[in-house]
Parts: structure tokens; sequence; C-alpha cells
């Protein structure tokens, strides 16, 4: 066996035999993966429970919705609560530089669903709830169809629903998903209690990214070993990656934690051109200088000492022709907007960093405006009831030391030829269409 | 066991009666919201706090007990 075909083996696992269009059927779904322990409706045992999540403890699995949280630990606190238990897959990804869970739902369903029936079954839930965005047509009508071929073949044992969530950046947020599910207004609520302890209908809730329970279908079929078998000691496994901007072909790729960016960039046709920052993360994450883009390696561990990480797996690469000034100032105000308009802090002071920007942008900003940027991006950490203003800030403190040079032109000269160019970060559509109004 | 305050961001509406009832652990923002000092409540200051939460109108001001 040659090298290239061990390498070939490796990778993909989550993406092994997409469809060029439309979805994986079930039964190529088990030609290519196998019959699940639990398949076919067959009654999962206790046993087979206890067993699956020390599976998923032994392979390290952790979130992959951003806050990377142990998996099993997770899923343990919901099986020891007293009460019986509902899985929720979250699909709402509404980060917009993420394509990955849309990409799952629209061409993989089943194994997102071989996961989400796992899940249930390893907690003793006996309904999973999959939450698509309202937007995502194409996502909710492959779930109606996989979740056909599922019951025509009786292979859940588990009841199964689909429920279209808004089209807005905190409606993943677990307490907000957890509101909308209860009929409520699906913005975040005061935690504890967490939804493991009281989540949907008040059950104990388990909310698993649809990536972590696509994760959970391959593992209960290939054992934990198996899954260690790529990655780094901290973080083993694939990932799903969301790779775009300044790049030949854009779009989402499974990677091997602790690859290199510079081969996940090469393997991508190349940049388009000089890459001038890197945004890790997405619009809660970090940005880093572009020149880093042939060092990087993408694991947490390697990204820890430039205080960055992947958040849900997004590295963005920003052309060098692109403004940062005015790329952060659309995205900042973007923030600032996508507030659930609930906590002062994160209210008044996202509102307040992104005019301060703006200013700055357009080189009206009075004496010691970068000062206050400062003083509120440290004024507003972790006093809302959800991590929104906390990534938001890390995202505007990151564009003023990566940017700091074009900051200081703009706030003397005003705009810059490049500050008309369009945007290289994507926003919604609702978002653009205010800009211009 | 410590005791410690908290501030609920959502039900919490800016009236600054906590910060004028107990300045040692409360501070307000640029915005007029509280900054709520982590620290435990030190025992001779805790009849403060409590009074500081119960005049809360919006009741947004919490005192728990810890396990250390």
């Amino acid at each position: 066996m040659s090298i290239q075909q061990v390498q070939a083996v490796r990778l993909p696992r989550l993406l092994n035999g997409i469809p060029d269009q439309g979805h994986m059927r079930l039964r190529e779904h088990l030609e290519i993966h196998s019959e699940l322990p639990t398949g076919h409706g067959r009654r999962h045992k206790r046993r087979d429970a206890a067993g699956l999540l020390e599976s998923i403890e032994e392979a390290g699995l952790y979130g992959r919705g951003g806050a990377a949280f142990p998996t099993a630990t997770k899923m343990r606190a919901v099986a020891k609560e007293r009460r019986r238990a509902i899985v929720v897959a979250n699909g709402a990804e509404g980060e917009p530089a993420s394509l990955k869970d849309k990409l799952l739902l629209e061409a993989l369903p089943h194994l997102v669903l071989d996961g989400g029936s796992l899940a249930a079954a390893a907690v003793g839930a006996s309904e999973l709830i999959v939450c698509v965005p309202r937007s995502a047509n194409a996502a909710r009508d492959t779930l109606t169809q996989a979740l056909r071929e599922r019951e025509r073949e009786r292979y859940d044992s588990v009841a199964v629903r689909v429920e279209l969530v808004p089209d807005r950046y905190l409606a993943g947020q677990e307490s907000a998903l957890v509101s909308h599910l209860n009929r409520g207004p699906g913005v975040p609520t005061l935690t504890p209690p967490m939804p493991f302890e009281r989540g949907v209908q008040k059950r104990p809730t388990l909310i698993n990214n649809v990536e972590t329970l696509a994760h959970i279908a391959l593992i209960a079929r290939y054992g934990s070993e198996w899954f260690r078998e790529l990655g780094t000691r901290g973080q083993p496994g694939s990932m799903l990656l969301t790779l775009s901007g300044a790049i030949e072909y854009p779009g989402v790729y499974e990677i091997e934690h602790g690859a290199p960016l510079g081969d996940l960039i090469e393997a991508a046709g190349g940049a388009r051109s000089d890459i001038k920052a890197l945004l890790l993360g997405g619009y809660s994450g970090t940005w880093l200088p572009g020149m880093l883009a042939s060092t990087l390696s993408l694991s947490a561990e390697q990204l820890a000492p430039y205080g960055a990480g992947l958040g849900p797996g997004i590295v963005l690469a920003l052309s060098e022709d692109a403004c940062g000034v005015a790329e952060t100032a659309r995205v900042t105000r973007w923030l600032s907007e996508e507030t659930a308009g609930q906590c002062g802090p994160c209210v008044h002071g996202l509102n307040a960093i992104a005019s301060a920007i703006e200013e700055l942008q357009a080189g009206t900003a009075a004496t010691g405006t970068e000062q206050r940027i400062a003083r509120w991006t440290s004024m507003v950490q972790r006093r809302g009831a959800c991590a929104h203003p906390d990534g938001a800030v890390r995202f505007v403190a990151s564009a003023l030391n990566v940017f700091a040079e074009e900051f200081a032109e703009h706030a003397q000269d005003g705009p810059c030829p490049a500050c008309a160019r369009p945007s290289e970060l994507p926003l919604p559509a609702r978002s653009r269409l205010a800009a211009a109004a | 066991m410590s005791t410690h305050l908290r501030v609920n961001p959502i039900t919490c509406e800016a009236h600054g009666l906590c910060a004028e009832l107990l300045p040692e652990m409360i501070t307000l923002d640029d915005w007029g919201y509280p900054i709520i000092d982590e620290n435990p409540v030190a025992p001779e200051l805790l009849e403060h706090a409590q009074r500081a939460a119960a005049a809360c109108p919006t009741l947004a001001l919490l005192i728990q007990r810890r396990q250390p």
C-alpha cells in the first residue's frame, strides 16, 4: 500500500462518499458506514448505552458548536437526571461564516440522525428534535425525505421531529434554543438552571451540535481507538471547517485536528491574493496577522498561545486589498444589532463600540476614542446573560490590534479607497439591505 | 460557604439604587448598569447587601450562598 493510499483511508470520515448533489440515501449510507448496532428499530439496551458513553469519553469527543465542551460529560449530566430527557440536534448555525452544519443536514442527514438517535438512547430520551434555520429550505427538505426513508425501514426507535428556528446569530445559543422550543421569545435566559437540568418542556435536555452527533454516529460504529487515530492528544479526531475569503475554492473541508493551515489553503487551491489577516472562529473569534497563514496549525493547543481558537470551525482569509477597518466596522455594527436586547451592558456597550469604530473609519472620532473602545471592551465582558458581548469584544479587540496601522490612518485621514469595496466578510442579506437603505 | 452578589442582567434596568446603597462592592458602568465585585461579601457588609437587594425595583440583585 502506498503512502497516498494510507492517507486516503484516513480522511474523509464524515464527508466520505458525500454526493455532488442531493443527499446520501439511507441504503448508500449503510453501505458506506455499515449498520448501526441499534438500527432497524432494535431496542437499545442499557448496557449499549453505557458502552457508547464510555466510547465517547475515551474518544475525547468535544462539542463542535463552538464551546468545545466534552461531549461525554454533558451527556452524563443529562443521563443522571431523574426525568425523561429530550435530545436536540442543534443545526441553527447563526454564524454567517459557517456552512458546515447546513452541509451536513443537506447532504449527509443520516449521519446526524444516527448520532441523534444514538445519543437519545444513551441518555434515556424518547424524543429527538432537529433544529434548522428558517431560511435553510434545502436542509429542511432533505431532513423530511431522510426521515421518510428511515420510517419506511423502521430504522429509529425514537420519535424525531424537525423544528425551524429564527435566522438570528443567537438562535442556536443553548438557552435561547430552549426558549424557542418552549414557544418562548427564543432569546437567552439566565442560567442556571442549565438546559441539562431543565430545558425543553422542563425536561433534562441534551443539546448537541449536528457535527458532534455525526461524530457519535461514527464512534458508535468504529470505536474510540479508531477515532483517536487522527488529531492531537488533546483534540483527537477530525473536524469540519468552513474556509472562506481570498481562497480559490472556499467551502467546507474535513481536516485532522492539528493540520497545518498552509496545507489546507493549498488543498483549497491556494490563496487568490496575499492574505492581509486571518479571522479564526468566526464573528466571536480572533483576528491574526495574515503572515501566520503559513505557520499556524489548526488545533486548540496550538492556537491558544495566539489567543485564538477555531470556534465552530471557521477560518476566513481577508485579502490584502480589503480594508480591515471597513470590514471590522460592518461586522461590529451587525454584532451590536444581533444582541438579544436584554442586557444593558451588551445593548449599550456594543452599540457604543460600533459607533466609535464607525467614527474612526470616517475620520471624525474625537481624540481618545481608541482608549474609550478599549475601556468599553473590558467593561462589557462577562456582563451579559450569554457570551455574546464577550465574543463581540474579542472580535473587536483583536481587530484593533491586527489592523492598528489602518485604524490610525483612518482616524487621521478618513475613509480609504478600499473602504468602498464590497464586504469580504459575509453578512446576512437583512443587514446589507438595512445598511443600503 | 461564602456569600456572593450577582446581578441578573436581563431584569436589571439600571435604576442604580444598589450602587448607592453598597458603594463598597457596586459601581456603575458608563450606561448606569452595576459592576459587581466578585469577591465574597464581607460579614460587616452583609446587612447593606441585603438592603441593596431588597431595594432593587426589579429584584435584579441576587445574594447567593456558594460552596467554597
